[in-house]
Order: C-alpha cells, then sequence, then structure tokens
C-alpha cells in the first residue's frame, strides 16, 4: 500500500511539489491536497494582469480540478487545516475533519502584513495577497473614484498599475525616498517613478501614513505630515510575512519562517515545507523562483532521491506592461567594487553592473531588460569577465563584436549619423564646420552649429567628435567639471535643472548621465541647493547630502559639539532674550559664552543630543536660528542711526532689521552677511560685506560683492535709492539673482568677477520689470522655505539625528 | 573580566537609519557610527576620524565611503581605511542584517579597552 502524503496548502509551491513527484515517483504516495481557498491551483504571480484586465483569472489557472483527478490526488478545496497532531500524525480540518499521514508538506505560503493604524479595519481596506484581493479591489474600483496604495515595492507599484488601468485615480504612498529601494538603485526608481508619473498615478516618497479615515467606510489616507488623499479604496502592500501559525503550534522549529534544512526537512523528519513560509539559512524567499527550486528538491526527497537546495541569486521584474525593469544580485557599492554604467537620458534607459574580481555580482537594468538574462547567468556562473570588461554594459551583441574604442566608435560614424537630437545637428555637418572655421572647442562648436547647445547631453560625443576630427589640436572643454561624477560644469548642470525641469538629485544624475551611480560629497550638495533654488515649491529638501551643519542646524566643533547662535535681528536683543540665553547656558553646562563678529551671541561645546532641549528654551523666549552654519543668510550688522546717533542720516538699525526679516530662511549658494551703517562713518563696516547698505541724507547707497575673509574686498556701488522700501527690494533682487546664477560654494564678489559687475547692476537696478519678477521669485521660494528649522525639529523633526540608535551597557563575557 | 559580549547584539532595525544616513551606538568603549548606504548596506566604524578625532557619523556618507565633517578625509566604510593620499584606519564591526531587518553588531573584533 502507498504511503500517504498530505500536502497543506494549494498554492504554486505545492503544483510544483506535485508535477516533481508525477515525474520522479508516480506510485509512490497517496496524495491529500488542502486548499483554503475554493479555487484550483493558480498562478499567483500573474494577479496583477488579472487586475489590470490584461488577463482573466481563467487564463491564469495553473492546475485545474481534472488535472487533480487525472493523476489520482484527492484535493478538498475550502479545506482550512487548523491543527497537525505529530504524535498522532494527523492533520485536522476546520470542520474537525481528521487525516491521517505519513509524510506531510506544509506549503502554507505568507500573510500581508498589515498598518497597525487606525483605520485598518475599516471597509475599503485591502491587502494584496490572493484573487478574493483582486476581487474587492475590482468591486471597489468599479465606479471609478479614488485608490491609495500603501507601498512603493513590487505588488504595491502591481497594484496600483492595475487600478490605474481600471480607470481610478490612484496614489502611491511610499515610506523610502525612492520606489522598490530594495530591488533598485535611486536612479532606477527615479526612472520608474517618472513613469507611474507620466501614467498619471500620483508618487508620494517619503510618506508615512499615520490613520485610514472613515467611518463607515474608508474615506482617505492622513499622513503624518498632515496631508490627506481621498480614498475609498485603500491597499495595503507593505510586504509579506512567513505564515508560521501551523507549524509553531505543532511544535516545528520556526524562526521567522519555519526552518528546514537543505532537502527541504523541517525540525520533524516526516514534516517538510516549501515556499514563503518557511526559512531556509536564514533568508525567507518571497519570489517565485527559489520557491519552485525549493519545491523541486522538496518533490525529490519525498521520492527518496538525493537532493538538496542551493540558494542562487535571484532575479527581480516588474509585471506591469511597459515598464522594463530588472535587478538582479548584489548592487551595493564598496571599494573592492567597480560599477560600469550606461545612461542614456534620451531613451530612459540605465543599465548598472557592479563588479568584484572580474566578476559581476550585480545588475540593475531600465528601459531595455532584453540582457538580464545574460547578466543573471554571469552572476550565477561567476564568469571571469576580464575579456568583456569594455564592452560587458552593452550587452550581450556588444560582446560579440570585440572590444570597442570610443573614438574610433565615433569616427566610424557615418557623415548622415544624429549627433545632437535636439537640434537636429549630424556628424557630418559639424566634421565640416570645424575644419572650415578652424573651431578647436566645444564652446564653438555649440556657437556654430547649435549641436549640444541644448539640453546638452551629447556633449561627450561632440567632444568625441572634435577630438577624432582634430586629433592633437583638440584642447578639452574650457568649463570646469563640477567634480569626478561628471563633465558638466555648475553653470550647465544648473541651466539644465532650470530648462528640463530635473527636480531632483536623481533625476539630475539620470538626465544629465552622472558618471557614478549616488554621486559623491562635491556634488550632491550642490545638486541639492541647485534643485531647490530651481524648484523651490516642487523639489524635496535631502538632508542626507547636506553638511552636517546644515543637517542638524548648528555648528560642529572640532570636539565633536556643536555651537548654538541664535538670531539677534539687526543686532537687537533685549533682557528677556538674553536671561533665556544664560538660563540655557548654566542649565546644559555650556562651556563658553561668546560675542561674535555679527552682533550676536555664540553658545559653544554644546553636546549633539542636548540640541533640541536647548533650542526648546531659546524658542520659548521668542527665538529662531541664526542660521550661523548655513549656506545662506547669516547677519545684518547695524549701526544704531538716527534712533540714537547725533550722526545718524536714516534709521540703519530699523532697516537692518527689516532687511534680516525679508531674507532669513532662504539658501544662497555660499553664506552671505549683511550690514547696514547710518552714515559715511561707517560704524557697521557695511563697505566689506557681500551685501552693505551706507545711509546718506539723500536715501541709500547699495552696495555689494565685498569681502574680509580669505581675501579683503571693498564693495562696489550697485546703485543709490532714495527710500527705504527701495533698498530692501534691491537687496531682495539681489540675492535672488545670485541664488540663481551662483555656483554652489561661491561667494557674491566671486560670482560678481566670474559674470561682470554691470551685468548685475543692470538686471537688479537698471530694470523695475525684471527686479520685480526676481523679487516675486524670492517670495515664492520664502513662503517654502523662511520657517525655523529649530522649531521643526524640537517638534520632533528628523529626531533620529540627536539620539544614539543603540547604548550597549558594560557586558560581561561568559565565564 | 571585562570584555566586550562575544555573542552578537541587537542594535536596532534597518530602517532606524536613514538612507545615507548614519545612527551612533554608544558601548561602554567607545562610539560606534552605523552607516547606512542607498543599497541597504549597514556598516560599523569607529566614531573618529584617524585624523584629529572626528566624528564620521556627522560626515555624508557617498557611495561605499564617508568624507569626516572636521578635515574631509574620506573613509572606506567596508575597511575602515582612509582613501587617497591619507593614511589611517578605524576599527570596525561586522553588522548582520537579518532577514527581518534587526540589525546584529558582531563585537569580537573591537578593541577591549577605551583608547586612553
Amino acid at each position: 500500500m502507498s504511503e500517504r502524503l498530505v500536502i497543506i496548502g494549494n498554492g504554486m509551491a505545492a503544483g510544483r511539489v506535485l508535477e516533481t513527484l508525477i515525474e520522479a515517483a508516480p506510485e509512490r504516495y497517496a496524495v491529500t491536497v488542502f486548499g483554503a481557498e475554493a479555487r484550483p491551483n493558480y498562478n499567483r504571480i500573474l494577479l496583477s494582469p488579472v487586475l489590470s484586465g490584461e488577463k482573466d483569472f481563467a487564463d491564469i489557472v495553473t492546475h485545474t480540478e481534472a488535472w487533480y483527478a487525472e493523476h489520482g490526488f484527492d484535493l478538498r478545496l475550502g479545506r482550512k487545516i487548523v491543527a497537525i497532531d505529530r504524535t498522532a500524525k494527523t492533520v485536522t480540518a476546520a470542520d474537525r475533519e481528521v487525516t491521517p499521514y505519513d509524510r506531510l508538506v506544509i506549503t502554507a505560503g505568507s500573510l500581508p502584513i498589515r498598518l497597525g493604524i487606525p483605520g485598518r479595519d475599516l471597509p475599503g481596506v485591502v491587502t494584496y495577497r490572493d484573487q478574493d484581493d483582486v476581487d474587492a479591489m475590482l468591486a471597489g474600483s468599479a465606479g471609478g473614484g479614488s485608490a491609495v496604495v500603501i507601498g512603493g515595492g513590487l505588488l504595491g507599484l502591481e497594484a496600483a498599475a492595475g487600478l490605474r488601468a481600471r480607470g481610478m485615480e490612484v496614489t502611491v504612498v511610499h515610506l523610502a525616498p525612492s520606489l522598490m529601494e530594495r530591488q533598485l538603485d535611486q536612479a532606477a526608481g527615479y526612472l520608474l517613478q517618472q513613469e507611474m508619473e507620466r501614467r498619471g498615478i500620483r508618487v508620494v516618497t517619503r510618506g508615512n501614513t499615520q490613520a485610514i479615515l472613515g467611518s463607515l467606510a474608508a474615506t482617505g489616507v492622513q499622513l503624518d505630515d498632515g496631508r490627506f488623499f481621498p480614498a475609498q479604496l485603500v491597499v495595503m502592500a507593505i510586504g509579506i510575512r512567513p505564515n508560521v501559525e501551523l507549524g509553531k503550534a505543532a511544535g516545528l522549529e520556526v524562526n521567522r519562517g519555519i526552518v528546514v534544512d537543505d532537502a527541504m526537512r523541517t525540525s520533524d523528519p516526516h514534516i517538510l515545507a516549501v515556499g514563503e513560509c518557511v526559512e531556509h539559512r536564514g533568508v525567507c524567499h518571497g519570489l517565485v523562483a527559489p520557491i519552485f527550486e525549493m519545491a523541486k528538491v522538496a518533490g525529490e526527497t519525498l521520492a527518496g532521491r538525493e537532493s538538496i537546495y542551493v540558494a542562487a541569486e535571484v532575479s527581480t521584474k516588474l509585471k506591469v506592461t511597459g515598464i522594463d525593469l530588472f535587478s538582479a544580485g548584489d548592487f551595493a557599492e564598496g571599494e573592492d567594487r567597480q560599477e560600469v554604467l550606461l545612461r542614456d537620458a534620451a531613451r530612459s534607459r540605465y543599465r548598472r553592473v557592479v563588479l568584484k574580481e572580474n566578476r559581476v555580482i550585480g545588475a540593475v537594468l531600465y528601459g531595455d531588460t532584453g540582457d538580464g538574462g545574460w547578466y543573471l547567468d554571469l552572476i550565477r556562473n561567476r564568469t571571469d569577465i576580464a575579456e568583456l570588461r569594455d564592452t560587458l554594459i552593452h550587452g550581450r551583441m556588444a560582446t560579440l563584436d570585440g572590444p570597442a574604442d570610443p573614438l574610433a566608435a565615433v569616427a566610424s560614424l557615418a557623415d548622415g549619423a544624429e549627433i545632437c537630437g535636439c537640434n537636429g545637428v549630424c556628424k557630418g555637418k559639424i566634421v565640416d564646420t570645424v575644419v572650415a572655421k578652424g573651431l578647436t572647442s566645444v564652446d564653438d562648436v555649440r556657437a556654430h552649429t547649435k549641436a549640444s547647445a541644448s539640453c546638452g547631453t551629447c556633449t561627450g560625443l561632440v567632444e568625441r567628435l572634435l577630438a577624432a576630427t582634430l586629433g592633437d589640436g583638440f584642447r578639452a572643454s574650457a568649463s570646469q567639471a563640477m567634480c569626478k561624477c561628471t563633465d558638466f560644469g555648475h553653470g550647465e548642470v544648473r541651466r539644465l535643472i532650470a530648462a528640463r525641469g530635473l527636480k531632483s538629485i536623481p533625476a539630475v544624475m539620470q538626465e544629465l548621465e552622472w558618471k557614478t551611480s549616488g554621486g559623491c560629497a562635491r556634488c550632491r550638495p550642490a545638486l541639492n541647493y541647485y534643485v531647490i533654488a530651481a524648484w523651490p515649491e516642487e523639489a524635496a529638501d535631502d538632508s542626507q547630502s547636506r553638511f552636517i551643519n546644515e543637517r542638524v542646524h548648528a555648528n560642529i566643533q572640532k570636539d565633536g559639539t556643536y555651537s548654538v547662535v541664535p538670531r539677534m535681528w539687526g543686532g537687537l536683543t533685549n533682557p528677556k532674550e538674553l536671561r533665556a540665553i544664560a538660563d540655557v547656558a548654566e542649565k546644559f553646562a555650556i562651556p563658553t559664552v561668546k560675542v561674535t563678529g555679527g552682533q550676536r551671541i555664540d553658545l559653544l561645546g554644546v553636546k549633539k543630543e542636548d540640541l533640541p532641549a536647548v533650542w526648546a528654551d531659546l524658542n520659548r523666549a521668542g527665538m529662531v536660528s541664526g542660521a550661523a552654519y548655513a549656506k545662506g543668510l547669516r547677519t545684518v550688522k547695524t549701526c544704531v542711526g538716527t534712533e540714537w546717533c547725533r550722526f545718524g542720516t536714516q534709521d540703519s538699525t530699523g532697516l537692518g532689521v527689516k532687511l534680516e526679516k525679508a531674507l532669513w530662511g532662504s539658501w544662497t549658494p555660499a553664506k552671505i552677511k549683511l550690514a547696514v551703517s547710518g552714515c559715511p562713518r561707517n560704524c557697521a563696516e557695511a563697505t566689506c560685506k557681500d551685501i552693505g547698505i551706507v545711509c546718506v541724507d539723500s536715501g541709500y547707497d547699495v552696495h555689494f560683492a565685498g569681502a574680509a575673509g580669505l581675501e579683503v574686498k571693498e564693495t562696489i556701488v550697485l546703485t543709490h535709492v532714495a527710500t527705504e522700501a527701495e533698498a530692501l527690494d534691491h537687496a531682495m533682487a539681489l540675492v535672488q539673482l545670485y541664488r540663481e546664477q551662483g555656483f554652489y560654494l561661491e561667494r557674491i564678489h566671486k560670482w560678481a568677477k566670474r559674470v561682470g559687475v554691470d551685468v548685475i547692476r543692470e538686471q537688479v537696478a537698471g530694470d523695475a520689470e525684471r527686479r520685480a519678477a526676481l523679487i516675486a521669485r524670492f517670495k515664492v521660494s520664502q513662503a517654502v522655505y523662511q520657517k525655523d528649522p529649530w522649531a521643526e525639529r524640537v517638534a520632533g523633526h528628523e529626531a533620529h539625528e540627536f539620539r544614539p540608535m543603540a547604548v550597549i551597557p558594560q557586558l560581561e563575557a561568559a565565564e | 573580566m571585562n570584555a566586550l559580549s562575544p555573542m552578537p547584539v541587537e542594535i536596532g532595525h534597518i530602517d532606524d537609519i536613514p538612507v545615507q544616513g548614519t545612527r551612533v551606538v554608544r558601548l561602554p568603549t567607545m562610539d560606534l557610527a552605523v552607516f547606512r548606504t542607498v543599497e541597504r548596506g549597514v556598516f560599523a566604524l569607529e566614531n573618529r576620524c584617524p585624523h584629529r578625532g572626528g566624528p564620521l557619523s556627522e560626515g555624508i556618507v557617498h557611495g561605499g565611503s564617508v568624507t569626516c565633517p572636521l578635515h574631509n578625509w574620506v573613509i572606506d566604510l567596508r575597511t575602515g581605511e582612509a582613501l587617497g593620499p591619507d593614511v589611517g584606519c578605524v576599527a570596525t564591526a561586522p553588522v548582520t542584517i537579518a532577514p527581518d531587518g534587526r540589525l546584529l553588531l558582531d563585537l569580537a573584533a573591537l578593541p577591549r579597552r577605551a583608547r586612553a
């Protein structure tokens, strides 16, 4: 008589176990299969096309009931197993029916993780795991309306695309800064987000869901930053956890999943487990390839064959029609690794291959994934790629043609080949112009042919073409590259960010074909500034791309402590503020209190973890951050002017306060310091500041481009105005022009030298309309950025910055 | 004798650390800076630049390196070695990321006494 085999679960793993048994030991077992769902075996990974309407449920059924009957398997659908008795070797179904076994296979799969937030159980809140969930989503989407998908991983995005295809307004709320961050790097995540948005799906990254609102049914999703998105359907797709309850209750060894050995045996040799419910060598799997492999091993073990499961590299693909995305292996960076990158901005393509010791260990492909399988093979086979190295990134076909020389590649192009897509300039035109006019630089080519004058991404191609045409006569591009990550200079990057609507650092890196995947400590702070300066309302500040002082809003000192400088508007203070400062200094045992050169008070030697409490006390006395650490407005130094001074010609203190109130909080390419002197005696030393105002009887002389640091430079007069309001306007317009044109870390005097004092004067003082437009743009930015960073952090913003993740007490070694 | 634990110690969850961010773990002997790279790599290094003792936890994380906030030394997160022309090295401690994201710190390789 054959042995009794019971399989708990009728999903993809169970199906594959049975297929293996049919092949390996068709007669050995009398098989009973219990499926909790009242449906035949179906291909769960194709639920997304069912949701989007591209397939019917019938299309994804893998084994019909007839198939089970044909092979003599006893299939019991809609019968959930609730207990295993290992001593009696029986399983018990929900209807109390007891079934004996000789061998048992658990394929219990996984359970969707549900957020423990208010509103989680409201009607309209669903997970995405099985056909029932798909039915619930289809019912919820029937009349159109709005949906929110919580989670921007594989499943969440597939759900979002499906619901969008069904005509809903869809918002994806994702906790991490970029989509599918486990499978993709930021560049590919950016391209994916762009594509989602192009399809009309709103993507909210860094979104932390606080609650699902609604009384009778879900009406929307509330984030912890106050944003609210209406939704009658809320899909939670934040992950899965192995379904271990049965195994745990039966006393099997369970960690995160049911623990199995290489032959898929649990801690009880009569019981095997396979699929998403198991943990093999510390790893739980959620992708189909390893699960099929496990099921095959389990089937062979049951058949009495020696078989072991070896975890292989797995790859991920997103199953959304029209989005080609592939990732595999380990694509973390490291000094012992190299990366090869190919970005093609025009065609939204991105390809990154990570190498270690002449072997491919990881790959991320976006836009053209035809070579994904080839890279996966290279990873799995640990193929030595020394020979392929130069052409590896271009995929399998390129490696068949032998090594490529970039110059030869350009030289071999036909004369009619298009080099600059924006301006329709072909190779022949460029070569002819270079020869005829004796051009020697990319700038020359740009001026004469317009090639690379628009989007600029063909600059490298033009440069190589010049080099190939001129040979030794070629000199490299005059503009200095920002850093080793790009060939573009600061000016080109700024221009392209504005012209092409690049609103995040990954967007810049992709569209401008950055040569590294994540940038470096030089370009990231610059890009962060350029992006938020160009798109104050749309771009999000990336705090991890800021220098520590701007990240924690205090100045780091040589011993790792910080200094804290509250703002004193125009250098004015009062007893209440001074008392608060004195109290703070005593309360937190702050070792040094010093008056600064900018007419305010510096508290030095504050411990990082004390910062929020120090700020809270200063806030309570009405003080805000003095931004003494910022590439932004530092101080406005003043003299006492007409209010007290017998020589004063205007209210210099009052103007200083107004200037500081107008300009504080803005980010600028480098720090800016202002001063207002009440008469030409210039007690506030306004003529060595970035912007200085010297009051005279007839009004105000507005100066700029002074310096008193590494270099000492006297200011230049921008203009003379009659009223205080005009002085303010000119200062604001000047700051905005600097914000728009300055290179990161370039002080105002250097910017003035680079672009020309007269050019600046013309734009700020010579043209009232232009001035008004500059001021308007400045105010748009200030509406977003003029807020006290201390108060935000006192309220809990970025709290992780200020406390240790863990404190490990003294630990005794085992005796 | 007092010594650091021979067993891996749980120090938190990977999502406690922002991407390209750093958190501090305080040991009796020293502070560790625990870094998270873009691709979910987590590395623990003594929080003390070999140059002048700057807190590496406050630096900008880029690729597999961190730039010290005081004088811009660049330290390899994997090896603790200074990169480029600078020479120096900080202690490192292996961190294992459990399948559920918990971070397990192995203290065995660290010096057992505080720096004098």
